[in-house]
């Protein structure tokens, strides 16, 4: 017999799984990568905000995420700076304020490795209403605005002429990655937060035929490495958070792995390296 | 059915601002239902900023641009990359902005001669076979506008003549207006009613017919024209000059692009003399 605590520990991952996955084929498809690894060091001013303030870690998150994304939106269209630079500014002033507010806190005592890695194992009965609430919001409203985020991520110009408002679509994506990100805070800790995002669409990716297919993929695999992760750690005693991780990397590669996609692979590294470069 | 010659787009003396430059200034224009209105210019000369001012895809910086309420669009950019991410098959490609019915969807790619990709992968199609693609696409919708960006670039010359067809028959059956952005006037002409000529402002407008109708035009009409209208291009009552600043004829220098000048009577002129003239000399 499981204990309850684990499987509290896979409700709580399978609903994360459910809306990364198919969040994550935006961020694979728009190269958000780099914006999403932003919002999670901006999550950790969140903590600290929140320890400071008393209030509830996840809207804390949740709020400076999109305060962040909305400075972002604000510099883009003032600054002359590329996305990349501008990113990189934002993220590392949230994380920079964030370490200096925890250590004028002496009163708390912050674990900040359950912060960082995620402590899934600890998740209780709130955290998962708060977990499928925010999951059920997100995966609603991608539903609903599907269409017009699909269209505006093929191409702006299109969804713009042809009546599909892009720039509506873009705030509503960047709102949706927030809150991800918030619930996603506690499952695989500030570090790991973007691969849950990535990972699942960039396997997904090996077997979509078209893009709600990935989407759909996407969450099921996310499921999977989740379920792989928990039992890998259970069985090693390895820290959840990472294991669930490890368990992605290993899905990945093993998918990757027959000889046809040799050359997506190497595809894939090169258009990972330059977005990052960009 | 959409009423003919009812109004849907137009720009009132628009400029388009960036990076310290005006790239387009100065422009009138108006597209009703049922017409071809052809943008040429040379490169550079806001062909593309016109025609996205004009359907709101960006703001003018002066003037104004409007557009009927509701206006169902179709919009051909120039440049589209797909994303190697992204899974998408030319069928699920079709019904990008709304749904579009299967049925509709096929005819659209056989009038374009793409139906045998309609289950192939976007990002494997030639650049060619992906403007065919396009082309299907901006059709499908029954747009009450269609608006279309040098949409022959990268398909083969016979391709081209079809489309510039193919654009014509779809304005008679759809009753549509056309937004054409092309710089081979030479194979436009036959398919468009009215033409702009831009250079950062508008040099000339006017309609082709009556020339292209004319005998002497169409004995003409062959490879000759394409030089004549090379020519054309050159042969404005103003020149501009290097710093930007324009030379009327008469010798007097402007900064601002003033959209009055220009006259509209010699678009074709020009060309038909030259050609007249080099005919002689063969």
């Amino acid at each position: 017999m499981m204990d309850d605590f684990f499987i509290r520990a896979l409700i709580a991952g399978t609903g994360v799984a459910l809306v990364a996955g198919p969040l994550g084929c935006y961020v694979v498809w728009r190269r958000l990568a780099y914006f999403g690894d932003t919002l999670s060091c901006a999550a950790l001013l969140g903590v600290a905000l929140a320890l400071l303030f008393e209030i509830n870690t996840t809207l804390a998150v949740f709020s400076v995420s999109v305060f962040i994304s909305m400075a972002l939106l604000l510099l883009q269209s003032r600054v002359n700076l590329s996305a990349d630079a501008l990113l990189g500014l934002l993220a590392h002033s949230a994380l920079a304020v964030g370490m200096v507010a925890l250590s004028f806190m002496t009163w708390v005592r912050v674990d900040l490795m359950g912060f960082l890695f995620g402590d899934i194992l600890a998740v209780t009965p709130f955290d998962i209403a708060i977990i499928w609430g925010g999951g059920a919001f997100v995966l609603i409203v991608l539903v609903i605005s599907w269409h017009s985020l699909f269209a505006a991520t093929v191409n702006v110009e299109i969804a713009q002429a042809e009546g599909m408002k892009p720039d509506q679509a873009n705030i509503v994506l960047m709102l949706l990655m927030a809150v991800v990100i918030a619930i996603s805070m506690k499952i695989v800790g500030v570090l790991l937060i973007t691969s849950m995002l990535i990972f699942p669409a960039a396997i997904a990716r090996r077997f979509a035929t078209g893009p709600e297919h990935m989407a759909l993929l996407a969450a099921i695999i996310g499921i999977l490495v989740v379920f792989g992760g928990m039992f890998g750690s259970l069985h090693w005693d390895t820290p959840s958070g990472p294991s669930i991780v490890v368990a992605a990397s290993v899905f990945f590669i093993i998918t990757a792995i027959p000889a046809t996609s040799f050359q997506m692979i190497k595809n894939a590294s090169i258009e990972k390296r330059d977005t990052k470069q960009k | 059915m959409i009423q003919k010659n009812s109004f849907l787009i137009s720009l009132k003396n628009a400029g388009f601002f960036r990076s310290g430059r005006w790239l387009v200034r100065g422009v009138n224009l108006t597209v009703n239902s049922g017409e071809i209105l052809t943008l040429i210019g040379p490169n550079g000369s806001g062909k593309s900023t016109t025609a996205k001012m004009a359907i709101g895809v960006s703001k003018p910086d002066e003037g104004t641009a409007k557009k009927r309420k509701g206006l169902k669009i179709s919009y051909l950019p120039q440049r589209i990359s797909i994303d190697w991410t992204l899974p998408i098959k030319v069928n699920r490609f079709m019904n990008l902005t709304g749904q579009v019915r299967r049925k509709e969807a096929d005819e659209a790619l056989s009038l374009t001669g793409a139906i045998h990709l309609a289950k192939s992968d976007v990002r494997t199609l030639s650049g060619g076979e992906f403007q065919r693609v396009l082309m299907a696409r901006a059709i499908a919708r029954k747009p009450e506008l269609i608006v279309l960006d040098e949409p022959v670039q990268g398909v083969d010359f016979n391709g081209e003549i079809e489309i510039y067809e193919l654009i014509r028959n779809i304005r008679d059956e759809l009753k549509c207006g056309v937004l054409l952005i092309s710089h081979d006037l030479h194979v436009v002409m036959a398919a468009t009613d009215r033409v702009i000529c831009l250079n950062g402002h508008v040099c000339c407008y006017g309609t082709p017919m009556t020339v292209a109708n004319s005998k002497e035009y169409k004995a003409l009409f062959g490879a000759r024209a394409v030089s004549g209208l090379a020519l054309y291009e050159h042969r404005h009552d103003h020149e501009h000059l290097p710093d930007g600043s324009i030379q009327s004829k008469d010798g007097t220098i402007d900064n601002d692009c003033s959209p009055d000048h220009g006259d509209q009577s010699q678009i074709y002129k020009y060309s038909f003399e030259y050609n007249r003239a080099e005919n002689h000399d063969g």
